[in-house]
Protein backbone atom coordinates (compact mmCIF):
# COMPACT_ATOMS: atom_id res chain seq x y z
CA UNK A 1 0.00 0.00 0.00
CA UNK A 2 1.52 3.11 -1.17
CA UNK A 3 1.85 6.25 1.39
CA UNK A 4 -0.78 8.48 -0.73
CA UNK A 5 -3.24 5.88 -0.31
CA UNK A 6 -5.86 7.07 2.49
CA UNK A 7 -6.78 4.73 4.77
CA UNK A 8 -10.33 5.25 4.38
CA UNK A 9 -12.08 6.64 1.18
CA UNK A 10 -15.58 7.29 0.89
CA UNK A 11 -16.51 8.28 -2.41
CA UNK A 12 -20.18 9.25 -3.38
CA UNK A 13 -22.31 7.54 -1.22
CA UNK A 14 -25.75 8.34 -0.78
CA UNK A 15 -28.32 5.95 0.90
CA UNK A 16 -32.03 6.61 1.52
CA UNK A 17 -34.02 4.74 4.14
CA UNK A 18 -37.77 5.14 2.72
CA UNK A 19 -38.10 8.52 1.42
CA UNK A 20 -35.64 9.98 3.79
CA UNK A 21 -32.16 10.80 2.56
CA UNK A 22 -29.98 9.54 5.46
CA UNK A 23 -26.74 10.17 3.30
CA UNK A 24 -26.46 12.50 0.33
CA UNK A 25 -23.70 12.18 -1.95
CA UNK A 26 -21.19 12.10 1.22
CA UNK A 27 -17.53 12.26 -0.03
CA UNK A 28 -14.70 12.04 2.26
CA UNK A 29 -10.75 10.75 3.28
CA UNK A 30 -9.33 9.34 6.38
CA UNK A 31 -5.54 9.41 6.41
CA UNK A 32 -2.45 7.55 8.65
CA UNK A 33 -2.47 9.54 11.90
CA UNK A 34 -5.38 11.75 11.59
CA UNK A 35 -8.08 12.40 14.26
CA UNK A 36 -11.33 13.82 12.80
CA UNK A 37 -14.27 14.84 14.14
CA UNK A 38 -17.83 14.24 12.28
CA UNK A 39 -20.08 17.17 14.11
CA UNK A 40 -23.96 17.06 13.81
CA UNK A 41 -26.99 17.04 15.56
CA UNK A 42 -29.29 13.99 16.47
CA UNK A 43 -30.32 12.51 12.74
CA UNK A 44 -27.87 13.92 10.82
CA UNK A 45 -26.78 11.07 9.59
CA UNK A 46 -23.25 10.38 11.72
CA UNK A 47 -24.19 6.56 12.80
CA UNK A 48 -25.70 5.96 9.69
CA UNK A 49 -22.05 7.04 8.18
CA UNK A 50 -20.23 4.76 10.87
CA UNK A 51 -22.33 1.90 10.07
CA UNK A 52 -21.71 2.33 6.36
CA UNK A 53 -17.77 2.26 7.45
CA UNK A 54 -18.16 -0.91 9.40
CA UNK A 55 -20.13 -2.68 6.64
CA UNK A 56 -23.01 -2.73 9.28
CA UNK A 57 -25.09 -0.86 5.94
CA UNK A 58 -24.59 -1.00 2.70
CA UNK A 59 -24.72 2.11 0.64
CA UNK A 60 -27.67 2.51 -2.43
CA UNK A 61 -25.13 4.22 -4.26
CA UNK A 62 -21.60 5.07 -4.11
CA UNK A 63 -17.86 3.32 -2.75
CA UNK A 64 -16.28 2.81 0.55
CA UNK A 65 -12.65 1.23 0.92
CA UNK A 66 -11.32 0.69 3.88
CA UNK A 67 -7.70 0.25 2.77
CA UNK A 68 -8.76 -1.24 -0.47
CA UNK A 69 -10.90 -3.71 1.30
CA UNK A 70 -14.53 -4.21 1.69
CA UNK A 71 -16.41 -2.35 4.55
CA UNK A 72 -17.18 -5.72 6.91
CA UNK A 73 -14.99 -8.36 5.55
CA UNK A 74 -12.47 -9.59 7.41
CA UNK A 75 -9.15 -7.66 6.22
CA UNK A 76 -11.24 -4.47 6.84
CA UNK A 77 -12.38 -6.21 10.45
CA UNK A 78 -9.06 -6.51 11.55
CA UNK A 79 -8.17 -2.87 10.38
CA UNK A 80 -10.51 -1.22 12.29
CA UNK A 81 -11.37 -0.78 16.57
CA UNK A 82 -14.80 0.92 16.78
CA UNK A 83 -16.98 1.72 19.72
CA UNK A 84 -20.85 1.56 18.99
CA UNK A 85 -23.82 3.55 20.91
CA UNK A 86 -24.51 2.61 24.17
CA UNK A 87 -23.34 -0.82 24.19
CA UNK A 88 -23.25 -2.88 27.39
CA UNK A 89 -20.99 -6.26 27.77
CA UNK A 90 -21.26 -9.26 29.77
CA UNK A 91 -21.52 -7.92 33.55
CA UNK A 92 -19.41 -10.81 35.04
CA UNK A 93 -16.45 -11.05 33.08
CA UNK A 94 -13.43 -8.73 34.35
CA UNK A 95 -11.57 -6.15 32.48
CA UNK A 96 -8.38 -8.44 31.68
CA UNK A 97 -10.88 -11.55 30.84
CA UNK A 98 -12.60 -9.21 27.63
CA UNK A 99 -9.19 -8.08 26.63
CA UNK A 100 -7.59 -11.31 26.34
CA UNK A 101 -10.63 -12.35 24.28
CA UNK A 102 -10.95 -9.53 22.05
CA UNK A 103 -6.88 -9.46 21.92
CA UNK A 104 -7.54 -12.88 20.59
CA UNK A 105 -9.17 -12.10 17.51
CA UNK A 106 -6.54 -9.90 15.96
CA UNK A 107 -3.49 -11.00 14.05
CA UNK A 108 -1.12 -8.68 15.60
CA UNK A 109 -2.74 -7.07 18.62
CA UNK A 110 -0.97 -4.75 21.53
CA UNK A 111 0.49 -6.49 24.30
CA UNK A 112 -2.39 -6.41 27.06
CA UNK A 113 0.37 -4.33 29.54
CA UNK A 114 0.11 -1.53 27.10
CA UNK A 115 -3.54 -1.33 25.76
CA UNK A 116 -4.62 -1.42 29.89
CA UNK A 117 -1.95 1.65 29.98
CA UNK A 118 -2.97 3.63 26.88
CA UNK A 119 -6.74 2.92 28.73
CA UNK A 120 -5.60 3.77 31.41
CA UNK A 121 -7.20 0.60 33.45
CA UNK A 122 -4.41 -1.17 34.51
CA UNK A 123 -5.15 -0.65 38.56
CA UNK A 124 -8.44 -2.20 37.87
CA UNK A 125 -7.75 -4.90 35.23
CA UNK A 126 -9.26 -7.90 37.89
CA UNK A 127 -12.30 -5.59 38.18
CA UNK A 128 -15.82 -7.02 36.96
CA UNK A 129 -17.42 -4.95 34.06
CA UNK A 130 -20.55 -4.64 36.36
CA UNK A 131 -18.00 -2.81 39.02
CA UNK A 132 -16.94 -0.44 36.75
CA UNK A 133 -18.10 3.79 36.86
CA UNK A 134 -19.42 4.85 33.43
CA UNK A 135 -15.94 6.48 32.57
CA UNK A 136 -14.00 3.44 33.09
CA UNK A 137 -16.81 1.23 31.34
CA UNK A 138 -16.62 3.42 28.74
CA UNK A 139 -12.47 3.29 28.96
CA UNK A 140 -12.96 -0.54 28.63
CA UNK A 141 -15.04 -0.83 25.47
CA UNK A 142 -12.01 2.01 24.54
CA UNK A 143 -9.68 -0.89 25.43
CA UNK A 144 -11.53 -2.98 22.89
CA UNK A 145 -11.54 -1.01 20.29
CA UNK A 146 -7.75 -0.68 20.49
CA UNK A 147 -6.59 -4.20 21.02
CA UNK A 148 -6.35 -5.49 17.78
CA UNK A 149 -3.96 -2.32 17.32
CA UNK A 150 -6.16 -1.05 13.99
CA UNK A 151 -5.26 1.29 11.52
CA UNK A 152 -8.10 3.66 12.28
CA UNK A 153 -10.74 3.70 15.40
CA UNK A 154 -14.45 4.62 14.84
CA UNK A 155 -15.85 6.11 17.71
CA UNK A 156 -19.42 6.79 17.95
CA UNK A 157 -20.72 9.56 20.13
CA UNK A 158 -18.11 8.15 22.73
CA UNK A 159 -18.76 10.61 25.80
CA UNK A 160 -22.40 10.91 25.45
CA UNK A 161 -22.98 10.59 29.57
CA UNK A 162 -19.63 10.83 30.98
CA UNK A 163 -19.55 14.05 33.48
CA UNK A 164 -16.48 15.91 33.19
CA UNK A 165 -13.87 14.81 34.84
CA UNK A 166 -14.24 11.49 32.71
CA UNK A 167 -14.40 12.58 29.84
CA UNK A 168 -11.07 13.94 29.97
CA UNK A 169 -9.65 10.97 30.78
CA UNK A 170 -11.28 9.54 27.70
CA UNK A 171 -9.76 12.64 25.83
CA UNK A 172 -6.43 11.97 27.00
CA UNK A 173 -6.68 8.19 25.89
CA UNK A 174 -7.47 9.36 22.27
CA UNK A 175 -4.51 11.65 22.19
CA UNK A 176 -2.23 8.66 23.29
CA UNK A 177 -3.49 6.66 20.93
CA UNK A 178 -3.05 9.14 18.55
CA UNK A 179 0.12 9.43 19.12
CA UNK A 180 0.98 5.98 18.06
CA UNK A 181 0.12 6.82 14.50
CA UNK A 182 -3.68 5.50 14.63
CA UNK A 183 -6.30 7.80 12.82
CA UNK A 184 -9.77 8.05 14.85
CA UNK A 185 -12.76 9.11 13.70
CA UNK A 186 -15.10 10.34 16.49
CA UNK A 187 -18.75 11.88 15.83
CA UNK A 188 -20.02 14.13 18.26
CA UNK A 189 -22.68 16.69 19.90
CA UNK A 190 -19.66 18.22 21.87
CA UNK A 191 -18.14 20.94 20.02
CA UNK A 192 -15.74 21.47 22.50
CA UNK A 193 -14.35 17.83 21.82
CA UNK A 194 -14.25 18.29 18.31
CA UNK A 195 -12.48 21.30 19.39
CA UNK A 196 -9.65 19.87 22.30
CA UNK A 197 -9.06 16.73 19.81
CA UNK A 198 -9.77 16.86 16.32
CA UNK A 199 -7.45 18.21 13.66
CA UNK A 200 -10.05 18.43 11.05
CA UNK A 201 -13.90 18.37 11.44
CA UNK A 202 -16.73 17.56 9.37
CA UNK A 203 -20.06 18.69 9.75
CA UNK A 204 -23.14 17.03 8.54
CA UNK A 205 -26.38 17.98 8.46
CA UNK A 206 -29.61 16.21 7.61
CA UNK A 207 -27.43 13.64 5.41
CA UNK A 208 -25.29 16.14 3.89
CA UNK A 209 -21.53 16.92 4.22
CA UNK A 210 -21.64 20.79 5.17
CA UNK A 211 -18.26 21.95 5.59
CA UNK A 212 -14.45 20.06 5.65
CA UNK A 213 -11.89 21.52 7.18
CA UNK A 214 -10.29 22.44 10.42
CA UNK A 215 -12.20 23.65 13.37
CA UNK A 216 -10.64 26.89 12.84
CA UNK A 217 -11.87 27.10 9.64
CA UNK A 218 -15.36 26.01 10.79
CA UNK A 219 -15.51 28.99 13.27
CA UNK A 220 -14.04 31.25 10.43
CA UNK A 221 -16.36 30.61 7.69
CA UNK A 222 -19.07 31.29 10.77
CA UNK A 223 -17.36 34.50 10.67
CA UNK A 224 -15.27 36.82 13.58
CA UNK A 225 -16.32 37.32 16.82
CA UNK A 226 -19.02 37.90 19.51
CA UNK A 227 -18.90 41.63 20.94
CA UNK A 228 -21.01 41.35 24.01
CA UNK A 229 -21.36 43.95 26.53
CA UNK A 230 -23.89 46.09 28.77
CA UNK A 231 -25.38 49.01 28.08
CA UNK A 232 -28.45 51.75 28.94
CA UNK A 233 -28.97 53.36 25.73
CA UNK A 234 -32.25 52.31 23.97
CA UNK A 235 -30.26 52.33 20.92
CA UNK A 236 -31.07 49.41 18.14
CA UNK A 237 -28.47 47.75 16.56
CA UNK A 238 -28.88 46.87 13.02
CA UNK A 239 -27.11 44.08 11.19
CA UNK A 240 -24.90 45.22 7.51
CA UNK A 241 -23.96 48.20 9.98
CA UNK A 242 -20.01 48.33 10.47
CA UNK A 243 -19.85 44.17 9.62
CA UNK A 244 -22.18 43.02 12.37
CA UNK A 245 -23.81 39.71 11.12
CA UNK A 246 -26.16 39.01 14.19
CA UNK A 247 -28.13 41.24 16.65
CA UNK A 248 -29.19 39.25 19.59
CA UNK A 249 -30.32 40.63 23.21
CA UNK A 250 -29.44 37.75 25.96
CA UNK A 251 -30.75 39.33 29.59
CA UNK A 252 -28.55 42.16 30.23
CA UNK A 253 -26.34 41.82 27.70
CA UNK A 254 -26.67 42.56 24.07
CA UNK A 255 -24.59 40.53 22.09
CA UNK A 256 -23.19 40.91 18.53
CA UNK A 257 -21.51 38.96 16.27
CA UNK A 258 -18.71 40.61 13.84
CA UNK A 259 -17.35 40.02 10.89
CA UNK A 260 -14.92 42.75 11.91
CA UNK A 261 -15.03 43.22 15.27
CA UNK A 262 -12.51 46.76 14.69
CA UNK A 263 -14.92 48.53 12.81
CA UNK A 264 -18.03 47.52 14.96
CA UNK A 265 -15.80 48.64 17.99
CA UNK A 266 -15.22 52.09 16.37
CA UNK A 267 -18.83 52.87 15.04
CA UNK A 268 -19.84 52.21 18.67
CA UNK A 269 -17.48 54.71 20.02
CA UNK A 270 -18.07 56.78 17.38
CA UNK A 271 -21.94 56.49 18.61
CA UNK A 272 -20.71 57.23 21.72
CA UNK A 273 -22.96 54.51 22.47
CA UNK A 274 -22.81 54.27 27.00
CA UNK A 275 -20.96 50.13 27.37
CA UNK A 276 -20.21 48.02 30.23
CA UNK A 277 -18.47 44.92 30.75
CA UNK A 278 -17.08 44.57 27.24
CA UNK A 279 -15.66 41.60 25.85
CA UNK A 280 -14.69 40.08 22.50
CA UNK A 281 -13.99 36.75 22.16
CA UNK A 282 -13.86 34.17 19.05
CA UNK A 283 -17.44 32.70 17.65
CA UNK A 284 -17.50 29.07 19.22
CA UNK A 285 -17.93 26.34 17.72
CA UNK A 286 -21.45 26.04 19.16
CA UNK A 287 -22.66 29.25 17.60
CA UNK A 288 -20.85 28.48 14.52
CA UNK A 289 -22.62 24.82 14.29
CA UNK A 290 -25.91 26.04 14.65
CA UNK A 291 -25.69 28.58 11.95
CA UNK A 292 -24.19 26.24 9.35
CA UNK A 293 -26.06 23.20 10.09
CA UNK A 294 -29.46 25.08 10.17
CA UNK A 295 -30.73 25.72 6.67
CA UNK A 296 -33.93 28.06 7.72
CA UNK A 297 -34.31 32.05 8.22
CA UNK A 298 -32.08 34.24 10.01
CA UNK A 299 -35.26 34.62 13.00
CA UNK A 300 -35.41 31.42 13.42
CA UNK A 301 -31.66 30.69 13.90
CA UNK A 302 -32.09 33.22 16.64
CA UNK A 303 -34.30 31.48 18.25
CA UNK A 304 -32.52 28.46 17.66
CA UNK A 305 -29.71 30.34 19.56
CA UNK A 306 -31.96 31.28 22.46
CA UNK A 307 -33.13 28.01 22.91
CA UNK A 308 -29.74 26.70 23.34
CA UNK A 309 -28.97 29.77 25.94
CA UNK B 1 -16.87 -2.45 -4.90
CA UNK B 2 -13.09 -2.65 -5.60
CA UNK B 3 -11.59 -5.63 -6.01
CA UNK B 4 -10.38 -7.81 -3.19
CA UNK B 5 -6.70 -8.11 -2.84
CA UNK B 6 -5.52 -11.75 -2.01
CA UNK B 7 -2.31 -10.99 -0.77
CA UNK B 8 -3.69 -11.20 2.69
CA UNK B 9 -1.87 -12.76 5.98
CA UNK B 10 -4.28 -15.53 6.91
CA UNK B 11 -4.93 -16.44 10.87
CA UNK B 12 -2.70 -19.60 11.43
CA UNK B 13 -4.97 -22.27 12.72
CA UNK B 14 -3.34 -22.24 15.90
CA UNK B 15 -4.58 -18.60 16.40
CA UNK B 16 -8.15 -19.75 15.67
CA UNK B 17 -8.74 -22.47 17.84
CA UNK B 18 -7.43 -20.37 20.49
CA UNK B 19 -9.93 -17.88 19.96
CA UNK B 20 -12.35 -20.73 20.20
CA UNK B 21 -11.34 -21.89 23.28
CA UNK B 22 -11.26 -18.35 24.98
CA UNK B 23 -14.77 -17.42 23.74
CA UNK B 24 -16.33 -20.85 25.27
CA UNK B 25 -13.75 -20.19 28.52
CA UNK B 26 -15.21 -16.83 28.41
CA UNK B 27 -19.14 -17.92 27.99
CA UNK B 28 -18.40 -20.06 31.19
CA UNK B 29 -16.82 -18.32 32.81
CA UNK B 30 -19.54 -15.92 32.42
CA UNK B 31 -22.71 -18.16 32.87
CA UNK B 32 -21.22 -20.06 36.11
CA UNK B 33 -21.03 -16.85 37.58
CA UNK B 34 -24.13 -15.76 37.80
CA UNK B 35 -25.86 -18.58 40.22
CA UNK B 36 -28.92 -17.59 39.72
CA UNK B 37 -29.34 -18.80 36.01
CA UNK B 38 -27.02 -21.45 37.27
CA UNK B 39 -28.64 -23.01 40.04
CA UNK B 40 -32.39 -23.37 38.77
CA UNK B 41 -31.56 -24.89 35.47
CA UNK B 42 -29.00 -27.36 37.48
CA UNK B 43 -31.12 -28.23 40.12
CA UNK B 44 -34.95 -28.19 38.98
CA UNK B 45 -34.96 -31.08 36.73
CA UNK B 46 -33.31 -33.26 39.04
CA UNK B 47 -35.38 -32.14 41.94
CA UNK B 48 -38.51 -32.44 39.62
CA UNK B 49 -37.16 -36.19 38.68
CA UNK B 50 -36.38 -36.91 42.86
CA UNK B 51 -40.42 -36.34 43.49
CA UNK B 52 -42.15 -37.83 40.53
CA UNK B 53 -39.98 -40.57 39.46
CA UNK B 54 -38.37 -41.39 42.67
CA UNK B 55 -40.67 -40.62 45.37
CA UNK B 56 -44.44 -40.71 43.87
CA UNK B 57 -44.98 -42.55 40.77
CA UNK B 58 -41.51 -45.15 42.02
CA UNK B 59 -44.15 -48.26 41.46
CA UNK B 60 -45.65 -47.29 38.26
CA UNK B 61 -45.00 -49.19 34.43
CA UNK B 62 -44.54 -52.37 36.95
CA UNK B 63 -41.53 -50.50 38.68
CA UNK B 64 -39.92 -49.22 35.94
CA UNK B 65 -41.09 -45.66 36.40
CA UNK B 66 -37.64 -44.64 37.65
CA UNK B 67 -36.15 -46.03 34.57
CA UNK B 68 -38.31 -44.14 32.27
CA UNK B 69 -38.33 -41.04 33.28
CA UNK B 70 -34.72 -41.12 33.61
CA UNK B 71 -35.30 -40.86 29.61
CA UNK B 72 -37.65 -38.09 29.80
CA UNK B 73 -36.13 -35.90 32.68
CA UNK B 74 -33.33 -36.03 30.80
CA UNK B 75 -34.43 -34.59 28.02
CA UNK B 76 -36.31 -31.82 29.71
CA UNK B 77 -33.13 -31.10 31.60
CA UNK B 78 -30.83 -30.73 28.36
CA UNK B 79 -33.48 -28.61 26.45
CA UNK B 80 -33.31 -26.10 28.92
CA UNK B 81 -29.90 -24.98 28.78
CA UNK B 82 -30.22 -24.82 25.57
CA UNK B 83 -33.18 -22.97 25.00
CA UNK B 84 -32.07 -20.65 27.90
CA UNK B 85 -28.23 -20.02 26.88
CA UNK B 86 -29.40 -19.03 23.83
CA UNK B 87 -33.02 -18.03 23.06
CA UNK B 88 -32.35 -15.64 26.43
CA UNK B 89 -28.43 -15.52 26.17
CA UNK B 90 -28.63 -14.14 22.63
CA UNK B 91 -31.26 -11.86 22.92
CA UNK B 92 -29.82 -9.73 25.51
CA UNK B 93 -26.51 -9.47 24.22
CA UNK B 94 -28.20 -8.61 20.62
CA UNK B 95 -30.46 -5.84 22.67
CA UNK B 96 -27.29 -4.70 24.74
CA UNK B 97 -25.40 -3.74 21.33
CA UNK B 98 -22.33 -6.51 22.23
CA UNK B 99 -23.23 -8.96 19.97
CA UNK B 100 -22.99 -6.05 17.26
CA UNK B 101 -19.53 -5.00 18.17
CA UNK B 102 -18.65 -8.86 18.45
CA UNK B 103 -19.59 -8.69 14.50
CA UNK B 104 -17.47 -5.61 14.01
CA UNK B 105 -14.40 -6.93 15.50
CA UNK B 106 -12.57 -9.38 14.12
CA UNK B 107 -14.18 -12.32 15.44
CA UNK B 108 -15.08 -15.29 13.61
CA UNK B 109 -18.81 -15.94 13.97
CA UNK B 110 -18.40 -19.61 13.91
CA UNK B 111 -16.68 -18.86 17.76
CA UNK B 112 -19.82 -17.27 19.03
CA UNK B 113 -22.05 -19.62 18.55
CA UNK B 114 -19.46 -22.34 19.42
CA UNK B 115 -18.96 -20.69 22.67
CA UNK B 116 -22.40 -21.02 23.46
CA UNK B 117 -23.13 -24.64 22.23
CA UNK B 118 -20.21 -25.68 24.73
CA UNK B 119 -21.62 -24.09 27.55
CA UNK B 120 -25.11 -25.66 26.56
CA UNK B 121 -23.94 -29.01 26.55
CA UNK B 122 -21.51 -28.94 29.47
CA UNK B 123 -25.12 -27.55 31.25
CA UNK B 124 -26.65 -30.32 30.07
CA UNK B 125 -24.18 -32.93 30.69
CA UNK B 126 -23.88 -31.86 34.53
CA UNK B 127 -27.82 -33.00 34.17
CA UNK B 128 -27.72 -35.72 33.02
CA UNK B 129 -24.79 -36.77 35.25
CA UNK B 130 -26.94 -35.66 38.19
CA UNK B 131 -29.96 -37.87 37.01
CA UNK B 132 -27.70 -41.41 36.29
CA UNK B 133 -26.49 -41.07 39.61
CA UNK B 134 -29.71 -40.50 41.40
CA UNK B 135 -31.62 -43.18 39.02
CA UNK B 136 -28.77 -46.09 39.89
CA UNK B 137 -28.33 -45.07 43.42
CA UNK B 138 -31.74 -44.55 44.37
CA UNK B 139 -34.16 -45.61 41.36
CA UNK B 140 -32.39 -49.29 40.77
CA UNK B 141 -32.43 -48.37 37.13
CA UNK B 142 -30.53 -51.07 35.21
CA UNK B 143 -29.04 -49.96 32.11
CA UNK B 144 -26.43 -51.87 30.33
CA UNK B 145 -23.22 -49.47 29.74
CA UNK B 146 -24.30 -49.55 25.96
CA UNK B 147 -27.82 -47.98 26.95
CA UNK B 148 -26.23 -45.64 29.24
CA UNK B 149 -24.00 -44.52 26.43
CA UNK B 150 -26.77 -44.48 24.43
CA UNK B 151 -28.99 -42.35 26.49
CA UNK B 152 -26.17 -39.80 27.09
CA UNK B 153 -25.33 -39.56 23.82
CA UNK B 154 -28.95 -39.21 22.74
CA UNK B 155 -29.43 -36.58 25.32
CA UNK B 156 -26.79 -34.54 24.51
CA UNK B 157 -26.75 -35.06 20.34
CA UNK B 158 -30.64 -34.04 21.06
CA UNK B 159 -30.30 -31.05 22.62
CA UNK B 160 -28.58 -29.36 19.34
CA UNK B 161 -31.88 -28.77 17.87
CA UNK B 162 -32.60 -26.76 20.97
CA UNK B 163 -30.04 -24.76 20.78
CA UNK B 164 -30.96 -23.80 16.96
CA UNK B 165 -34.23 -22.98 18.01
CA UNK B 166 -33.20 -20.81 21.13
CA UNK B 167 -30.88 -19.28 18.85
CA UNK B 168 -34.10 -18.44 16.04
CA UNK B 169 -35.95 -17.24 19.11
CA UNK B 170 -33.11 -15.18 20.76
CA UNK B 171 -32.31 -12.81 17.36
CA UNK B 172 -36.22 -12.38 17.03
CA UNK B 173 -37.62 -11.53 20.72
CA UNK B 174 -36.38 -8.46 22.96
CA UNK B 175 -34.06 -9.16 25.66
CA UNK B 176 -36.66 -8.09 28.41
CA UNK B 177 -39.15 -10.65 27.16
CA UNK B 178 -37.33 -13.71 26.11
CA UNK B 179 -37.02 -15.30 29.68
CA UNK B 180 -41.10 -15.60 29.65
CA UNK B 181 -41.01 -16.23 26.19
CA UNK B 182 -38.66 -19.18 26.08
CA UNK B 183 -40.52 -20.11 30.02
CA UNK B 184 -44.18 -19.88 27.78
CA UNK B 185 -42.34 -22.19 25.71
CA UNK B 186 -40.13 -24.83 27.30
CA UNK B 187 -42.70 -26.08 29.87
CA UNK B 188 -45.79 -26.44 27.70
CA UNK B 189 -43.73 -28.44 25.02
CA UNK B 190 -42.20 -30.27 27.55
CA UNK B 191 -45.96 -31.31 29.45
CA UNK B 192 -47.56 -32.06 25.96
CA UNK B 193 -44.35 -34.20 25.11
CA UNK B 194 -44.34 -36.56 28.15
CA UNK B 195 -41.83 -35.64 29.74
CA UNK B 196 -43.10 -35.00 33.29
CA UNK B 197 -45.93 -37.66 33.42
CA UNK B 198 -45.68 -40.40 30.57
CA UNK B 199 -47.39 -40.01 27.38
CA UNK B 200 -49.33 -43.06 27.40
CA UNK B 201 -51.89 -41.50 29.51
CA UNK B 202 -52.85 -38.44 28.17
CA UNK B 203 -56.26 -38.71 25.77
CA UNK B 204 -55.36 -39.68 22.17
CA UNK B 205 -55.80 -36.13 20.73
CA UNK B 206 -53.34 -34.76 23.01
CA UNK B 207 -50.72 -37.51 21.72
CA UNK B 208 -51.36 -36.62 18.26
CA UNK B 209 -50.86 -32.88 19.10
CA UNK B 210 -47.63 -34.08 20.67
CA UNK B 211 -46.21 -35.57 17.29
CA UNK B 212 -45.72 -31.82 16.30
CA UNK B 213 -43.45 -30.73 19.14
CA UNK B 214 -39.61 -31.76 18.79
CA UNK B 215 -39.41 -32.51 22.22
CA UNK B 216 -41.86 -35.35 21.65
CA UNK B 217 -39.63 -36.60 18.99
CA UNK B 218 -36.45 -36.46 21.44
CA UNK B 219 -38.31 -37.99 24.03
CA UNK B 220 -39.42 -41.24 22.06
CA UNK B 221 -36.08 -41.35 20.81
CA UNK B 222 -34.22 -41.49 23.59
CA UNK B 223 -36.96 -44.00 25.26
CA UNK B 224 -36.37 -46.04 22.83
CA UNK B 225 -33.38 -47.13 24.24
CA UNK B 226 -34.98 -48.94 26.55
CA UNK B 227 -37.84 -49.80 24.58
CA UNK B 228 -40.22 -47.83 26.14
CA UNK B 229 -41.12 -45.60 23.43
CA UNK B 230 -44.63 -45.45 21.50
CA UNK B 231 -43.40 -48.05 18.98
CA UNK B 232 -42.69 -45.86 15.87
CA UNK B 233 -39.50 -46.01 14.10
CA UNK B 234 -36.75 -44.01 15.22
CA UNK B 235 -35.44 -43.27 12.00
CA UNK B 236 -38.90 -41.55 12.28
CA UNK B 237 -38.04 -39.36 14.86
CA UNK B 238 -34.48 -38.50 14.33
CA UNK B 239 -35.38 -37.40 11.31
CA UNK B 240 -38.36 -34.86 11.88
CA UNK B 241 -35.56 -33.76 14.85
CA UNK B 242 -33.18 -33.45 11.61
CA UNK B 243 -35.92 -31.32 9.90
CA UNK B 244 -36.82 -29.28 12.44
CA UNK B 245 -33.13 -28.72 13.36
CA UNK B 246 -32.60 -27.51 9.23
CA UNK B 247 -35.65 -25.29 9.22
CA UNK B 248 -34.83 -23.28 13.02
CA UNK B 249 -31.21 -22.87 11.52
CA UNK B 250 -32.74 -21.22 8.18
CA UNK B 251 -34.97 -19.39 10.19
CA UNK B 252 -31.99 -17.52 12.36
CA UNK B 253 -30.03 -17.12 9.49
CA UNK B 254 -32.59 -15.12 8.26
CA UNK B 255 -33.10 -13.43 11.64
CA UNK B 256 -29.30 -12.77 11.87
CA UNK B 257 -28.97 -11.13 8.38
CA UNK B 258 -31.88 -9.02 9.53
CA UNK B 259 -30.37 -7.62 12.41
CA UNK B 260 -27.30 -7.63 11.48
CA UNK B 261 -27.87 -4.43 9.90
CA UNK B 262 -29.73 -2.18 12.41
Amino acid sequence: MSEQTPLIQVSNVSKKFGKLDALCDVSLTINQGEIIALLGANGAGKTTLINHLLGRLTPDSGNISIAGYKPGSLPARQRIGTILQSAKMPETLTIEEHIVLFSSYYLNPLPLAQILNIAGLTDLRKRRFKALSGGQQQRLFFALAICGNPQVVLLDEPTVGLDVQARRQFWQCIRELAQHGTSVLLTTHYLEEADALAEKAYLLSQGKLLHEGTCDSLKNKMGGKVIRFKTSSMQDFHTGIAGITQVQSRGQFVELVSQCAEDTLGYLFAQKIELHDLTVSQVSLEDAFLQMSSNSTPEHQLDNIKEAV
Amino acid sequence: MSTLVSNEVKMPYAKIIKIYYLEAKSELLKTFRVPAFTLPSLVFPVMFYVFFGLIFNRDGLDGQMPAYMLATYGVFGVIGPALFSFGVGVAIEKDQGWLALKQCSAMPIGAYFFAKIIASLLFGLIIILELFTLGALFGNVNMTSMEWGLTLISLLLGSLPFCALGLWLGLTVKGQAAPAIVNLIYLPMSIISGLWVPISIFPDWMQSFAWALPTFHLAQLTLAIQEFHLGYSVYIHAGVLLIMSIVFLLLATRAFKKQAIA
